[in-house]
């Protein structure tokens, strides 16, 4: 049957909790061990491997009924994962199903982060592997080729993608939109926390001109200015040297206030033309709330990075509808294309007429 | 286009052609932004740039009716201002990559223009020849109002940046204030704009003092008046260049300097003494 034919087996955030996928998680070793084997495994004419830290996801073209299960059972050998236990997280969708799976993963409604454009690059380098190796064929071809395009138009009819919806990336958003650019702009990072640390690794992938780090302990901040390629700069000089920067993020454990609003005062007058952004992401808050009412100067506290990510993350969640009505037209269009050739593998291989 | 094609219609209706397709564009733009999209720019661009066409069909009828620039009663000023703020968004708007200027200018001129067409009383009184036969005066109006176009451009990014520090302010970043530019790009569009308004201007009275100069009785209050305009922008850019006039106070500062430079055509108009082919019976419609 045709339905039988194309498959996807795996497992995702959905169903499996991060202790499992840890264990799912294919190494680099184990996964070219893996990709020889499957290129080997009776019954499996087509193949590729969707592995990311959310998901482990085998798309396939079956000659015979009882492929996928063969490819179940390499994974779980190769992984020391018991096959049963294996059975309680899996996602086994097949035919018209399988299709409707991977242009949902393309889109990124299927992501933990709904609408996150970082699974699409995945999924190609995944597609571009699986060619690579010649696993795949006619059928994964056109799968993987016309999800990509159904993704594209899906993301750029709706407003699935708009809007950020991690503390870090909205508030590079909210850098964006006063500078325009962060070529330009000088990021100064105080304290060492973990959320100021991805906050101010998030505006470096995103071209910041550079980055300071200070904290209470000269020798964290040094630490992290090594790991992150920034420089360092004393806790005591900090308010000294807020008018050398542009976007401050503040993420220490200080039981009170560390930046002043005379300091910053002090600081826009030796820059009154250029704006100065403060993300205070400490609690207690690490900026005195006096500094928001300063001419040019604009602050945002967690609170305020939680509601917009909140209010991004609804505003994609109602365009979920949307999304799925036009991923089914392009899903049913796919399956009419692909039926005949999976009836073609059906019939060649003798297991008879498609559904 | 030659005089013939131009008679199609009258300067009137080529001018509401134009106003019609400048509200287009706003209501369009209107819509779009309801539904929480974004207007699109090839349209808006379109119907601007139509919309011009047809505006300076208008002008241009007037223009052979009145023999020279026209500028001669209040619907000219105001339809020459329109159309000036139009030239700078078609041909150097597109540069400042500024998505809502495009629905903002259509805004304005769609009110500059429809305004000075519903008011009869402003287009009661042609004057024709008014510039004799001295092309510098002509030259010197003409800057004059070509230099409020961009005061009216720097206007428009004034609002822009009004509604950013106030989507900033406010933590409301979503909607349609993601398709405003950065508070920094507007600041930077807002000082060269002035630059080049107040260089424009002070162009334009250099040009008009060497003739008033020489006849020094001939000076009128609307000459006084457009220094006075052109002194208070020289004033802000000095203070926003010596960091004395900043962000939302020198955008309120252009704005409120614009609306004073509207009002001061129908005063400057008001002043002018009545041309000689004042009542020589220039025609309204088509013969």
């Amino acid at each position: 049957m045709s339905s039988s034919s194309i498959f996807v087996i795996g497992a995702n955030h959905h169903r499996a909790p991060i202790e499992v996928r840890e264990k799912l998680s294919l190494g680099p070793e184990n996964a070219t061990a893996l990709d020889a084997e499957l290129s080997n495994l009776p019954g499996l004419s087509e193949f590729a491997v969707l592995n990311t830290c959310n998901r482990i996801e085998f798309y396939g073209v079956a000659s015979d009924a009882e492929a996928a299960e063969r490819v179940e059972a390499a994974f779980c050998a190769r992984q020391r994962f018991d096959v049963a236990e294996f059975g309680k997280f899996r996602m086994d969708l097949r035919g018209r199903e399988a299709l409707q799976h991977l242009v949902e993963v393309a889109v990124g409604l299927d992501s933990q982060m709904l609408g996150e454009t970082e699974i699409f690059g995945q999924l190609k380098e995944a597609y571009a592997a699986a060619q690579a190796r010649k696993s795949t064929g006619p059928v994964l071809n056109r799968v993987f080729q016309k999800a990509f395009q159904a993704a594209k138009h899906v993301r750029s009819s709706t407003a699935i993608t708009v809007g950020q919806v991690s503390i870090a990336n909205v508030a590079v958003e909210l850098a964006l939109n006063i500078f325009g650019t962060l070529a330009e702009a000088r990021i100064f990072l105080l304290g060492a926390g973990d959320i100021g640390e991805k906050t101010a690794k998030a505006f470096q992938s995103r071209g910041a001109a550079s980055l300071t780090v200070s904290s209470r302990r000269i020798e964290r901040a040094m630490d992290l200015a090594t790991q992150l390629g920034a420089s360092a700069l004393p806790f005591d000089q900090r308010e000294a040297k807020i008018a050398d920067f542009d976007v401050v993020v503040c993420s220490t454990s200080a039981p009170g206030t560390v930046v002043s609003a005379a300091a910053t005062a002090a600081a826009m007058k030796k820059r009154p033309a250029r704006p100065l952004f403060y993300i205070d992401l400490a609690l207690p808050r690490d900026v005195e709330a006096e500094v928001a009412s300063i001419q040019n100067v604009f602050l945002y506290n967690l609170d305020d990075l939680a509601k917009i990510a909140e209010e991004n993350r609804a505003a994609r969640a109602a365009e979920i509808a949307k999304c799925r009505a036009l991923l089914a037209e392009r899903v049913d269009g796919l399956w009419r294309q692909v039926e005949p050739q999976l009836a073609s593998i059906a019939g060649r291989n003798g297991s008879g007429p498609p559904a | 286009m030659n005089r013939a094609m131009l008679e199609i219609l009258t300067d009137r209706e080529w001018l509401w052609g134009g106003a019609a397709l400048y509200l287009a564009g706003f209501l369009l733009g209107t819509v779009s932004l309801l539904k929480g999209g974004r207007p699109s720019s090839i349209v808006m661009y379109c119907l601007i740039a139509v919309g011009f066409v047809l505006q300076n069909a208008g002008l241009a009828e007037r223009g052979h009716a009145v023999g020279g620039c026209p500028l001669g009663n209040n619907l000219e000023l105001f339809q020459f201002t329109a159309w000036s703020a139009i030239t700078l968004y078609l041909f150097i708007g597109v540069t400042f990559r500024t998505s809502l200027l495009g629905y903002f200018t259509a805004c304005l001129t769609a009110a500059l223009t429809i305004l000075s067409l519903s008011i009869p009383a402003w287009d009661a009184t042609r004057r024709a020849h008014i510039f004799g036969k001295n092309p510098w005066i002509e030259f010197h109006a003409a800057l004059a109002l070509f230099s409020y176009g961009v005061f009216a451009l720097l206007a428009l990014t004034s609002i822009l940046f009004v509604l950013r520090i106030y989507s900033l302010q406010s933590k409301r970043i979503g909607g349609w204030f993601s398709f405003l530019p950065s508070v920094l790009d507007l600041d930077h569009i807002g000082v060269r704009l002035l630059l080049a308004g107040v260089v424009l201007l002070g162009a334009s009275l250099a040009v008009g003092s060497v003739y008033w100069l020489r006849d020094p009785a001939k000076v009128g209050a609307g000459m006084l008046i457009t220094a006075w305009v052109w002194v208070a922008y020289a004033a802000a850019l000095a203070m926003r260049i010596r960091g004395k006039l900043l962000a939302k106070r020198f955008a309120w500062t252009c704005l409120v300097l614009f609306a004073v430079a509207l009002l001061s055509l129908p005063l400057i108009d008001a002043s002018r003494h009545p041309a000689p082919a004042a009542d020589a019976g220039v025609p309204h419609e088509r013969p």
